[in-house]
């Protein structure tokens, strides 16, 4: 049975493309900047860490300037917080097609998380940009990117699939999301370096698998780093855990998706 | 060989999942929910959509489902269609299913036509190579022409009705589930999707089709099932089960009825219908009508606001729901320029009922000349029409002897012998 929900979901593959097409498409017509977005987002918080945590509380930044620094983390943060707060809302969002024909209902919420790649890769090359201006030479292991946001993406779905089906049943759901986002962040290293986490707290710290995922963007940028595949490698772990709870939770409540929603 | 099998299918809701609802299942419930208010116990949270259905329809076979508001039908297409699962029982289907519960499902405003056209039909399942290839042909079919690559935010609604009607005609599924589409749109584009539908016939598709346009079911459905209360009280030939569908219509009236009460009326209630007598040439109220009488039917209304150009109507369908005819002032000749506020009445004098006897429906209405409607009545009333010694042979009018009474006289050459 689950085998058979799988192979429908990739029958159904060329579907997934056009929402992923229409969601592009859609947004970058309906906003007045456009693609400029997926650039002004990373870079205007990362302006702002900048000149309070950079400048003002003197944060350190492992040794290379703190733009470089809080951007490289900025980027990939940016992904997963704008896709999961885009995709736990994309069930609720497409009600009118939730009642009005079937499909396999996961391709929603994945529609929604891949949609926002693009943006990320925009501000990846404009990454690259930053680094040239503060003079930090981009690492060959920078091409590894798309490797690493592999397990992210799935992390991403992981937790959208799980806020998504919470919010068809609460709608109050909603609202708590940037809050939770919000949190989130601070709890990752973005603004500050994970060495400034006291020892016996730093393994709690790799809990949160984005943890592990932005220290190992950073280090595939900047030059002269070693990877830590370790924390990597938990970080993965956490995620396939979070995005199996995510798909059973959610093909236990897609049944009841079109009665409550 | 069997498309569809359903076996004790039953669907049930619970209560509180109405109240704090978003407007979608409000939309096909609310109706149920007050019916079954009526039956319900108060110690049961839970409602019965569907209870007990059981049906096979075989590959190749037009079905027409027929009931009033909330009677399950619509519960009954999300069923088959996979939006909503069933409580108990099972169902199978043979081959690509799809459903039509709408036209123009996922368009967006800010997609042109030809790319809602993929959007749209990729959603009902289509693959991007076969919509590829059919989009000459839907492109065509919608009569969108130039505004093809138009962003359809531009477009009016009955142009989009068309574009997701073309994508839908272009499916090709093996079953295909119909629900309503056909009540909307202008009277041409209506018979486009009747042919369509027509065409999908002769083409050996399987296909469920839901109206409330009788004429339509009737001339598209070999068979028809009847469903009511959540349950299938009649399962068989069109006719059969049409006549006695429509026979729960409204309940038979004769001499007059309060139209005030009403509440499935159609219409802006600028001015509504209040009542209608049935009188005899004296103008008393008449008790049964016979074939061949001279009678007048005074419709009564009642102006919420004053009113310019009405139209009054008054449609009579047989029980099949077939038109026998239309008749509405305005094409009669008389003009109504001006309505005060107020309760008015007009009269149609029938000076010959050509009916054959049996029973037929009337359905009423008040339109501007724009054909908008201020109030509309659907079947609202039934007219027994009684056979009468209208020749004075004492042989009656038999109703079997076809759709109208000629009102003839036959003479016999000289030399024939007559009694």
């Amino acid at each position: 049975m689950r085998r058979s929900w799988l192979i429908e979901f990739w029958q159904y593959h060329e579907l997934l493309y056009f929402m992923v097409w229409r969601d592009l498409k859609v947004r970058y017509k309906q906003t007045l900047l456009g693609v400029a977005w997926a650039i002004i987002q990373p870079l205007f918080s990362t302006a702002i860490f900048f000149l309070f945590f950079g400048k003002i509380a003197k944060m350190p930044s492992d040794g290379i300037p703190y733009p470089v620094f809080a951007y490289l983390g900025m980027a990939a943060w940016t992904y997963f917080s704008g896709a999961t707060s885009y995709a736990s809302n994309s069930l609720v969002n497409n009600a009118n097609l939730l009642t009005k024909v079937y499909f396999p209902r996961l391709i929603i919420p994945t529609a929604g998380v891949l949609a926002s790649l693009p943006d990320f890769l925009i501000a990846s090359v404009v990454g690259v940009v930053v680094m040239l201006i503060y003079g930090v030479t981009p690492s060959v292991a920078f091409l590894l990117w798309p490797l690493i946001m592999v397990p992210v993406v799935l992390l991403t779905l992981g937790v959208s699939l799980i806020l998504a089906t919470l919010n068809v049943r609460y709608r109050d759901v909603k609202y708590a999301v940037p809050f939770l986002l919000q949190m989130w962040m601070f709890l990752t290293p973005i603004i500050y370096p994970t060495s400034i986490v006291p020892e016996r707290f730093r393994h709690l710290l790799f809990l949160n698998p984005m943890v592990g995922y932005i220290d190992t963007l950073r280090a595939a940028a900047l030059p002269g780093r070693d990877m830590e595949w370790g924390p990597f490698g938990v970080a993965v772990a956490i995620s396939l855990v979070v995005l199996a709870v995510g798909l059973i939770n959610f093909r236990r409540a897609e049944r009841n998706f079109a009665d409550v929603i | 060989m069997l498309a569809v099998q359903v076996q004790g299918i039953g669907k049930r809701y619970r209560l509180g999942q109405f109240g704090q609802g978003d407007t979608m299942l409000r939309e096909a419930l609310v109706n149920f929910v007050r019916n079954a208010g009526a039956r319900k116990n108060r110690d049961n949270e839970y409602v019965w959509a569907l209870e007990n259905v059981n049906f096979n329809i075989n590959k190749g076979e037009v079905v027409g489902l027929v009931g009033r508001n909330g009677a399950g039908k619509s519960t009954l297409l999300k069923v088959l269609s996979r939006i909503t699962y069933p409580t108990t029982g099972d169902f199978s289907v043979q081959g690509r299913l799809a459903s039509m519960l709408e036209v123009g499902t996922g368009f967006h405003e800010e997609l042109t036509g030809r790319e809602n056209i993929y959007m749209n039909g990729s959603i009902m399942g289509m693959k991007r190579h076969e919509i590829t290839a059919r989009i000459d042909d839907i492109v065509e079919f919608s009569g969108v022409g130039a505004f093809i690559d138009t962003p359809i935010k531009r477009y009016s609604s009955g142009m989009r009705l068309r574009l997701g009607f073309a994508v839908a005609a272009h499916l090709e599924p093996d079953v295909l589930l119909v629900d309503e589409v056909l009540a909307v749109g202008d009277a041409e584009f209506q018979k486009k999707c009747l042919k369509t539908m027509d065409d999908l016939r002769g083409g050996g598709r399987t296909v469920i089709f839901v109206s409330h346009n009788m004429a339509a079911v009737e001339n598209l459905c070999q068979r028809v099932i009847w469903i009511d209360k959540g349950h299938v009280r009649e399962d068989g030939p069109t006719q059969q089960v049409l006549s006695n569908y429509m026979a729960t219509f409204a309940n038979a009236q004769q001499g007059g009825a309060d139209l005030g009460a009403i509440k499935s009326r159609v219409g802006s209630g600028d001015v509504i219908l209040t009542g209608l007598d049935v009188l005899d040439k004296q103008g008393q109220t008449l008790n049964f009508v016979r074939s061949g009488d001279a009678l007048s039917l005074r419709l009564h209304f009642d102006a919420r606001s004053e009113i310019r150009d009405l139209h009054v109507g008054v449609e009579i369908r047989n029980e099949l729901g077939m038109l026998m005819t239309i008749s509405n002032n305005w094409m009669n000749g008389l003009s109504v320029s001006r309505v005060p506020v107020g309760q008015h009445h007009m009269d149609l004098d029938i000076d010959f009922l050509n009916l054959m006897p049996g029973r037929f429906y009337l359905t009423l209405w008040l339109k501007g000349p724009d054909s908008k409607n201020h109030d509309l009545l659907e079947n609202c009333m039934v007219m027994d029409i009684e056979t009468s010694d209208y020749y004075g042979s004492g042989r009656g009018i038999n109703p079997q002897f076809g759709l109208i009474f000629l009102p003839a006289r036959w003479r016999a050459s000289e030399g024939l012998v007559t009694s």
